[in-house]
């Protein structure tokens, strides 16, 4: 709800949101202040009259807690039979999402959402699981104590002394289209403490005990009646909204929360969230990066966390670079129409204020139209990071190099001294203090610091009498000290400044020319494995990591297309994290609340139209430097790939369109070529039977003539439906060549076998050296090309022609021809002839080929990566030759040595 | 024997096929029985047990390999199957499974006889008769272990000599390759076709005018070899 007034966006929103309400399920809460007022008992007695009224209501869970009540009223309903999980020796009962889902239960019961579900499942949280749920349109009921909602779980902690571990996302509590408030005064409460109505284990009994005193009953129970009432509220406000069209509107807010390392920032960040959700507005988590932290030092650690709860809070976050943090703040602020800024109190010395400045009094002093909040901080032990991740390695050689510069410059000065080039104490002072800055440019803080007081120091000794002492006569010297000090400081920190903000920039500018040259590589690139393996390889060396990538498949788990050998394609948890980040188009992963044991984060690759699949990456020490920054980083080259997939896809389809509108062309001149030939034969058997069926008196000749053409004519027919047959087979590729290691001689013999018949009266020459090795070849195929050539020169050549068969061993491959005497090929032919249906005319005996057999050979050699060509020998006859590769190796089989 | 004494069941479901196999078979002076189905051909050849069965592998009913299976389960006499052109898959595994031979359709009735006529004299005396067998030009003397061709003495080597034999005691039977690797080499040998192609080449080349037109060792392309019955 950014906007107050109801622009037709917004409207249109709200139109798509109310589609979506159709397919998505409604959650109803039965919302109480404390364990035991009587929420699981509310929500089976109403489910109990839905059901009365035909729902189909199923529980999905329900904490029984030993109630007799409860159980009572349990009884009847459909329960889906719980998951059970071992987690170190002990078998936790669970939910289990999926029966749910596979039930798909009108109205489902889970108890308890704020539940943290035992390690190995889905998702980190029972919420989570309900979110899922009605995503997938399943109405749900469920209950929640107030203590549970995430922006009041600070100050209940205040309240009650107790801290809630298991918190809940404020934007779940609102994603309730219902509450139900369940309410039991606080001494009712107490009472049935007392009686043992309340679940309550005899360990527990004394913290509860604690928790459950009247005074802390009562605030909770008038956090719980607001909380319900200003929903109720800002639901009025929405129908308003919706409805009236002329209204006074308040000014939009927005809110900018500045997000630090330091403990305190969290209760910053809460406060931020009640006053975004009490002004209604869109609130922002920021943070200026100018200390140059290392990405696995603590401090960086902390920051990551405080962005991961102001993300589940709500927030937009951003890490903004600067050199100034205020002015950073204050200008990002304006661009983004920010009214008010919050900012934790600082804890920081008055001195270090008084010197150095505090970014809240410089907000306060400069930020103008903004209002500025300021946060009492209040640390959060909780949150703090409980394994310290190690420091940077400690380095000597800067302290070294700066101890040596000032014995240099010592040496130096006492050397001018000496020669007299320089009596004046300050050009000695001036050369200390030009070694200083340098230090301290170059090398540091802590080296700076020392190369002042070694500055100071041989100054004093060498140089300032009395010499060779560290008295000092004159107090005056107390200032040099001082400003040397001083200024070692002031260049060393700014230096360190510099540097990060170098750094940054760099790392700016590595990711933007990633980007640029992902998008380049992508655009230039077709094939899905091409296009994974750019995008894996490029993000890979960006994050320096690893990386897999998951690729959507119709109605299957994800593909995974890149980083098979990864320890993430090893990880069990990897699958159904890549399957839940495709089907929910959702982050998941470590350092998130879905499927937090993963050994990667896992990330959406979000198209156009759907989610083309997920990528995995995972870092050595992952959580500390998976920034924003690198989030949206590895999200744009997530989009980047997921649109060149789309892309692919879309080529891929129109191509097919195309292949499709070619072949129902090449089948219609089938057709039509084909029809006619069919035609031919059939009107011939036809008539040649039909005349010897009627015919009553007929002569032997004649008789055996026509008899003779029903022979041939069938055996024509014949010919032509196998070369149709195998045409349409080599041109969809539906044959697999069958390859053997074949004897060519065999195969020469097979064929001429095949087409003896025509072969008679020719005279044919086989001239084959005995040396030959074995082809790797379908011989079936390989046959079907002799038998074709074969057939083809007995077709034009006249009787009595020699046709001669040889072959050769030629280089890396086998040529092999197949010559005849004949007239050869009529001009300008040579290449035509192995198109389908071509014939040459004239021929010799009326067309009896079927203009297959030529472009059959062709498909076939093709098929076998070899090549066919014809020509007119110079000295007359057509040639053809045949040039097939030989594979670099082939068998050898030796025939067993003669006794 | 002569074919009138022989009764051969036919089992094809296509009409015209049926026809013109009644018309010829019976004009050789064979008895000739149809069935138009697996399942009835299975029922005839029960009742009447057929001196060889003619099968169509492409039936309505059942798969003619099935029937093929079933018929093999009790019946030892010649069953001849007819299949497609582009199915040598098909072909082999009838002739693994116990078909004798196959014919190719279309095919010529004299093709069929001659398939017929051999098989039959097969199930009719197994092995041959004399230590002597003369095809053509060749001569094989089975005790002295000696081939003779055009009255010249061959030298064969062992594996040679046992190719040549198992071909010559299935004379114009078609012999996958599989059962030649088995026959000739054992069982225990996986050995690739192309050895077998290697040693027939090599046979070829002691017995054949031109290894590459032989008319003794012929090929079935894909499916295997067959030694010719009788030389034309």
């Amino acid at each position: 709800m950014r906007d107050q007034r109801p622009n037709p966006d917004d409207l249109l929103a709200r139109v798509k949101a109310e589609e979506a309400g159709l397919t998505q399920g409604s959650l109803k809460l039965f919302f109480g202040y404390a364990a035991g007022v009587g929420k699981t008992y509310a929500m089976l007695e109403n489910a109990r009259r839905a059901r009365a009224n035909g729902l189909d209501v199923v529980v999905g869970y329900v904490e029984p807690h030993n109630r007799p009540e409860t159980e009572a009223l349990l009884e009847g309903f459909e329960i889906i039979p719980v998951k059970k999980l071992e987690y170190r020796g002990i078998t936790l009962r669970e939910f289990d999402i999926d029966a749910a889902l596979e039930r798909r239960p009108g109205l489902l019961l889970v108890d308890e959402l704020a539940h943290t579900n035992a390690p190995g499942s889905r998702h980190e949280k029972r919420w989570q699981d309900v979110e899922e749920l009605l995503k997938a349109g399943i109405h749900v009921w469920s209950t929640l104590n107030v203590q549970h909602i995430e922006s009041l779980n600070d100050v209940i902690g205040q309240i009650t002394g107790v801290v809630v571990r298991e918190t809940l996302p404020d934007r779940v509590f609102d994603l309730a289209e219902s509450l139900e408030l369940v309410d039991l005064t606080p001494e009712e409460l107490v009472g049935r403490l007392n009686e043992g109505k309340v679940y309550v284990t005899e360990q527990a009994r004394q913290a509860i005990q604690s928790f459950f005193q009247t005074a802390n009953l009562t605030a909770l129970r008038e956090l719980a009646l607001r909380q319900a009432a200003s929903r109720i509220h800002r639901q009025v406000e929405t129908d308003r909204r919706n409805q009236a069209v002329r209204q006074p509107w308040a000014t939009a807010e927005r809110l900018l929360v500045c997000v630090g390392p330091s403990p305190t920032t969290a209760r910053v960040i809460r406060t931020a969230k009640r006053m975004a959700s009490a002004f209604d507005a869109p609130w922002l988590a920021v943070s200026v990066d100018l200390t140059g932290f290392p990405p696995s030092s603590p401090t960086s650690q902390q920051l990551a966390q405080h962005f991961r709860l102001a993300e589940r809070l709500g927030a937009e976050t951003m890490t903004l670079a600067g050199q100034d943090v205020t002015d950073t703040i204050l200008e990002y602020a304006r661009s983004r129409n920010v009214t008010k800024i919050l900012i934790g109190k600082t804890n920081a010395s008055r001195w270090h204020r008084l010197l150095f400045g505090s970014v809240v009094d410089n907000l306060l002093e400069r930020s103008g139209e903004i209002d500025v909040y300021v946060i009492r901080g209040e640390e959060e032990s909780r949150e703090r990071a409980t394994t310290p991740p190690g420091r940077p390695a400690w380095s000597g050689r800067p302290y070294l190099k700066a101890i040596g510069l000032i014995a240099l410059t010592g040496c130096l000065a006492y050397g001018l001294k000496r020669l007299h080039l320089t009596d004046a104490e300050a050009n000695t002072v001036m050369l200390f203090l030009a070694a200083v800055a340098y230090a301290a440019f170059r090398y540091g803080r802590g080296p700076a610091i020392v190369s002042s007081i070694l500055a100071v120091l041989s100054f004093d000794f060498f140089f300032i009498p009395p010499l060779h002492t560290f008295a000092i006569a004159d107090a005056q010297y107390v200032v040099t000290f001082g400003v040397m000090l001083a200024i070692a400081l002031v260049i060393s920190s700014l230096t360190a400044r510099l540097h990060a903000q170098v750094e940054r920039a760099r790392e700016r500018e590595r990711q933007t020319s990633a980007l640029h040259e992902l998008g380049k590589q992508l655009s230039s690139l077709y094939g899905k494995v091409f296009l994974v393996g750019a995008a894996g390889s490029k993000i890979a060396e960006m994050v320096d990591g690893e990386v897999a990538i998951y690729l959507r498949q119709p109605s299957a788990l994800p593909e995974l297309a890149f980083g098979q050998d990864s320890t993430i394609a090893k990880h069990p948890v990897s699958l159904p994290a890549a399957q839940w980040v495709i089907e929910q188009d959702q982050v998941a992963g470590a350092g998130t609340n879905t499927l937090p044991n993963a050994n990667a984060f896992f990330f959406p690759l979000t198209g156009s139209q759907r989610t083309q699949g997920a990528i995995a990456v995972r870092l050595p020490e992952h959580e500390y430097r998976l920034t924003p920054e690198r989030k949206r980083f590895l999200q744009s080259c997530g989009n980047q790939l997921a649109l060149a997939l789309e892309r692919d896809q879309l080529a891929i389809d129109a191509s097919e369109a195309r292949i499709k509108a070619e072949a129902e062309q090449v089948r219609n001149t089938l057709l039509s070529s084909v029809s006619h030939d069919l035609k031919t034969p059939l009107a011939a058997i036809a008539g040649a039977s039909s005349s010897l069926l009627e015919a009553d008196s007929i002569d032997e000749e004649t008789r055996r003539q026509l008899i003779e053409t029903v022979a041939d004519e069938a055996a024509r027919l014949h010919r032509l439906l196998e070369n149709i047959l195998q045409m349409s087979r080599l041109d969809a590729h539906a044959a697999t060549p069958n390859k053997q290691w074949h004897v060519l001689e065999e195969i020469v013999g097979s064929a001429l076998r095949r087409v003896r018949r025509e072969l008679e009266g020719y005279e044919v020459v086989v001239r084959l050296p005995a040396n030959l090795p074995l082809l790797h070849v379908d011989g079936l195929l390989l046959e079907q090309v002799y038998v074709n050539l074969l057939e083809n020169a007995t077709r034009y050549t006249p009787r009595g022609s020699t046709i001669a068969i040889r072959a050769a061993l030629d280089g890396r491959s086998l040529r092999m021809t197949l010559t005849d005497n004949g007239p050869g090929l009529p001009l300008g032919v040579e290449e035509q002839i192995f198109a389908k249906f071509f014939r040459a005319s004239p021929v010799a005996d009326g067309g009896r080929g079927s203009g297959l057999g030529l472009a059959i050979c062709r498909a076939i050699l093709d098929l076998h990566g070899g090549t066919i060509v014809a020509s007119t020998r110079p000295g007359g006859g057509a040639e053809f030759i045949i040039r097939l590769p030989l594979p670099g190796k082939s068998p050898r089989v030796t025939i067993e040595q003669d006794q | 024997m002569k074919p009138g004494n022989h009764y051969v069941l036919v089992i094809e479901d296509e009409q015209p096929i049926r026809r013109f196999l009644r018309a010829s078979l019976s004009n050789e002076g064979y008895r000739v029985g149809e069935a138009t189905s697996g399942e009835e051909g299975l029922r005839m050849a029960a009742s009447l047990p057929p001196d060889l069965v003619i099968l169509d592998l492409g039936l309505p009913d059942l798969d003619g390999q099935d029937v093929l299976v079933r018929l093999r389960e009790w019946y030892s006499a010649p069953i001849i199957v007819l299949s497609a052109r582009d199915q040598e898959s098909h072909k082999i595994k009838a002739l693994d499974q116990g078909a004798d031979d196959y014919v190719t359709k279309p095919f010529g009735t004299g093709e069929l006889l001659a398939r017929m006529r051999t098989a039959l004299r097969h199930a009719h005396h197994v092995g041959p008769e004399s230590t002597t067998v003369t095809i053509g030009e060749l001569r094989v003397d089975l005790a002295a272990r000696e081939v003779q061709r055009k009255g010249e003495r061959v030298h064969l080597t062992p594996l040679e000599y046992k190719l040549l034999i198992t071909m010559l005691k299935h004379a114009g039977k078609v012999l996958t390759h599989r059962f030649l690797l088995r026959e000739v080499w054992g069982p225990q040998d996986a050995l690739e076709n192309h050895y077998l192609r290697v040693f027939v080449a090599s046979l070829r080349r002691k017995l054949e005018d031109d290894p590459a037109q032989p008319c003794y060792i012929l090929t079935e392309q894909g499916v295997g070899y067959r030694f010719a019955a009788e030389i034309p």
